[in-house]
């Protein structure tokens, strides 16, 4: 299964992973139409400063998923079809905030949907081969790749300067 | 979605492609997806505290750093837009204005008065004695007259004042918008913008406006400058697209925007035609066109427009342009990389307008014909370097009739009714024949198709009855396209408009009608329309913004467009833009600019991307005016 790993190095803080992730998720997919629309379409990542740098935070979609095992309504699930993503059925969430108490990363924030607060959840944008906020990233900080091919880069980038040390 | 409509364009992008060149259109692919802040106007770079942005989703930062809201950091990126627009716009008019004070003097004796009775003219509405006074002393006094617009004063804008109607400047008193300096208003835009100064959106948008009104006033004094020195344009035919470069000849593109340096060099190019031959081109030079200077030479002398805005890397690829000569604006740097693949040379020749990778040659008004020799000797050079393998030249030219100055309108109106030239018009729009008035203005623009927003809306428009006018890219892409003709008229006019077109083309001795679209000029040209709709209103005793008179900017691109679009809206007209601008992250300025601005000066903004529903808009906008004015 692919994942969507950071470059922290390349993320200039621009936020626009933000804004393409707000628009995929809004009813009219388009930017300029996007911000008109009520309720407002909601992120599902965060830009966040730390130790004086931007780092974009994402649902890691973890095997072992907290927010999956806290949900007790159900809502909650992991997508076979989708190579195990974990989401998210608005209908079934009861709006208790487990998830969100749970979620090591606090990726979990919230939504209108049919005048109800519901939880908002990465959903690994499920109308595209990219997701929107890879997309999106100007930088290309945001790689989405399966982890065996991420790990290979960041060897070949090590070898790469070992190599270059040794002269 | 396809790149252009222009077939010339669409061959020379094949060999774009073919040659691995990459264009306007690949670059902005590149590009995408565009930054969102920007796209909506919500990002702040006015301090170093910044960047600030507006989350326009709501759940982010609400205000920048300093407390400024979307709308009015919205309303501050718009207002420096507009000061941008009316700094090219006024910096083309003082370049000409210099020219002239230079020829006063006998230090520029190449730009003598080419039009005594505009020189005149001018100097009368300006309130310029005349008595008696020789044409060189008078051509000195209009031009001191020019640059005083520029300096502190404590009066309004004489080219503003003196050019638009009596209910205009009371309504423009009436909201403090009324700019005494053209540059001192530019310098006001960027000081209430500046750091902790105005944060109310709608006085920042009223400073536009007065800053607009000033780019209005820059506008009409080069169109008037510019008449005076080079002519006042007469009706003219000429063939347009890139099938007028020729293989036999040296080909040389003017490019950009002010007649100071084009003018003269068709006017030496003709005295070089041998030096060009002795070379080994039978066919001699070929001066062609590009942008707004190619609308300049096409008005005054019939040189053929070859392309226009964002087809203009695409000349080059034909292989026989041997140089492009720019001034400033609308010049992509791009034209540099291009021509590397290429022997085309690019000569910049402006102090404030070099581009890396081209030949600078220095053009000094003082020795012009001298330096329009030296930049056209490095055409005939270049043309020696030609690679006969890459020569490929789009076999499309269309015709064009182009001219029509407010004086030819007049001229051709005086045909129909001597004592009274504007009555034809008038009555012609009363009965209907004639439903209202379009003038399309500005440039072409990347995300959208080629001059696909200009043909939907002039056709719409024409089988509607409406009159149209046309200045700048927007005019050239109805002259690549083969709009500017009587043919087109039959083609495409309603009964009652064909029926107009045709007589007045009759009165004026064509053989057949006039041409559907008007060419009325460059882009800075657009207060040549503003000239016709305000003698109409004054002949009415009404004001602008009662006249069933619109402007389109179906592909907008330039801070120029900005501008230009604010100080018609001020005028009191509806203004269609069919590209969005980036104020949707401003939602009250967004609503002042599309709504309510219309209870203040009467005109407003119509943001519509298609231009099949751009046409309904403007339609219904013409018949509100005709309804409020009881016809």
């Amino acid at each position: 299964m692919k994942h969507i790993f950071v470059r922290l190095d390349r993320c200039t803080g621009c936020r626009e992973c933000e804004l393409a992730c707000a628009v995929e998720h809004s009813a009219s997919k388009e930017l300029l139409t996007a911000i008109f629309e009520t309720p407002p379409p909601r992120k599902r990542l965060y830009v966040e400063s730390g130790d004086g740098r931007s780092v974009p935070i994402l649902c890691r979609h973890c095997d072992d998923a907290p927010c999956l095992a806290a949900c007790l309504s159900g809502a909650i699930y992991r997508d076979r079809a989708r190579e195990g993503v974990v989401v998210q059925r608005a209908d079934k969430c009861i709006g208790c905030w487990t998830c969100i108490m749970v979620c090591p990363y606090g990726v979990i924030g919230r939504r209108l949907d049919g005048g109800r607060w519901v939880a908002a959840k990465c959903d690994r944008c499920p109308d595209r081969a990219i997701p929107a906020c890879v997309e999106a990233c100007p930088t290309k900080a945001l790689v989405y790749a399966e982890p065996e091919e991420w790990a290979r880069m960041a060897r070949r980038t090590v070898a790469t300067t070992l190599a270059g040390q040794e002269g | 979605m396809e790149r252009s409509l222009d077939i010339a364009s669409r061959t020379m992008l094949e060999v774009a492609q073919r040659r691995g060149i990459t264009t306007v259109w690949d670059r902005f692919q590149a590009q995408q997806p565009q930054c969102g802040f920007g796209l909506t106007g919500l990002c702040c770079r006015m301090c170093l505290q910044g960047p600030c942005r507006i989350d326009p989703f709501g759940e982010g930062p609400r205000t920048g750093t300093c407390g400024a809201s979307a709308d009015t950091i919205v309303a501050r990126n718009l207002a420096r837009m507009i000061a941008a627009g009316t700094a090219s716009h006024s910096g083309h008019a003082k370049h000409l204005a210099y020219t002239m004070l230079k020829a006063s003097r006998g230090e520029a004796p190449d730009y003598p008065v080419k039009d005594e009775a505009k020189l005149r003219a001018v100097a009368t509405r300006l309130g310029i004695p005349l008595d008696g006074k020789e044409t060189q002393t008078l051509m000195g006094d209009v031009a001191a007259a020019a640059l005083a617009e520029f300096s502190e004063k404590e009066t309004p804008l004489a080219w503003a004042a003196t050019t638009v109607t009596p209910g205009r400047v009371q309504t423009f008193l009436k909201y403090g918008v009324v700019p005494t300096s053209i540059d001192g208003v530019v310098a006001e835009v960027m000081h209430r913008t500046t750091y902790g100064t105005d944060a109310d959106p709608v006085n920042i948008l009223l400073g536009g406006v007065k800053c607009a009104l000033a780019d209005y006033a820059g506008m009409h004094m080069a169109t008037d400058l510019a008449d005076i020195l080079f002519g006042v344009p007469k009706p003219v035919v000429a063939r347009a697209n890139l099938g007028v470069l020729k293989a036999d000849a040296v080909n040389i593109a003017l490019h950009g925007h002010n007649p100071v340096l084009s003018d003269v060099i068709v006017q030496v190019a003709s005295e070089m035609q041998e030096e060009a031959r002795a070379a080994g081109a039978a066919g001699g030079l070929n001066l062609v066109g590009i942008c707004c200077t190619g609308n300049e030479v096409l008005m005054r002398h019939g040189i053929p427009p070859a392309t226009h805005s964002v087809s203009q890397e695409l000349a080059i690829l034909t292989g026989v342009l041997d140089a492009m000569v720019v001034d400033y604006q609308c010049i992509m740097p791009s034209l540099a990389n291009v021509a590397e693949c290429y022997h085309t040379r690019i000569v910049t020749t402006m102090p404030i307008s070099k581009i890396p990778g081209a030949r600078h040659v220095e053009f000094r008004e003082g020795h012009a014909r001298a330096s329009a020799r030296e930049i056209i000797r490095l055409a005939i050079d270049a043309y020696g370097r030609r690679d006969p393998a890459k020569v490929n030249i789009p076999d499309h030219t269309s015709t064009a009739l182009a001219g029509f100055s407010s004086e030819t309108i007049l001229g051709a109106l005086a045909a129909v009714n001597k004592e009274d030239p504007l009555k034809p018009l008038i009555d012609n729009i009363v009965s209907g024949n004639i439903l209202g008035v379009c003038l399309f203005a500005g440039c072409n623009n990347v995300r959208v198709t080629q001059d696909s927003g200009f043909l939907t809306l002039a056709k719409e428009l024409a089988r509607e009855n409406v009159l149209l006018l046309a200045t700048g890219c927007g005019a050239g892409a109805y002259a690549r396209h083969g709009l500017l003709t009587s043919d087109a008229a039959r083609e495409y006019a309603g009964p009652g408009l064909a029926e107009v077109l045709g007589a007045v083309g009759q009165a004026v001795g064509l053989d057949s009608s006039l041409p559907l679209i008007l060419h009325m000029g460059s882009c800075v040209d657009n207060t040549r329309a503003a000239d016709v709709a305000v003698a109409v209103a004054n002949k009415l005793g009404v004001d602008l913004d009662k006249l069933p008179v619109v402007a389109s900017a179906p592909e907008a691109t330039t801070e120029k467009a900005i501008a230009i679009g604010t100080w018609a809206v001020a005028a009191g007209l509806p203004v269609h833009v069919g590209v969005v601008p980036p104020v949707l992250g401003g939602p009250m300025v967004t609503k002042v600019l599309t709504e309510e601005v219309k209870d203040l000066f009467g005109g407003y903004f119509i943001v519509e991307p298609d231009p099949k529903a751009a046409a309904k808009k403007l339609v219904e906008a013409i018949r509100e005016r005709r309804s409020g004015l009881g016809i």
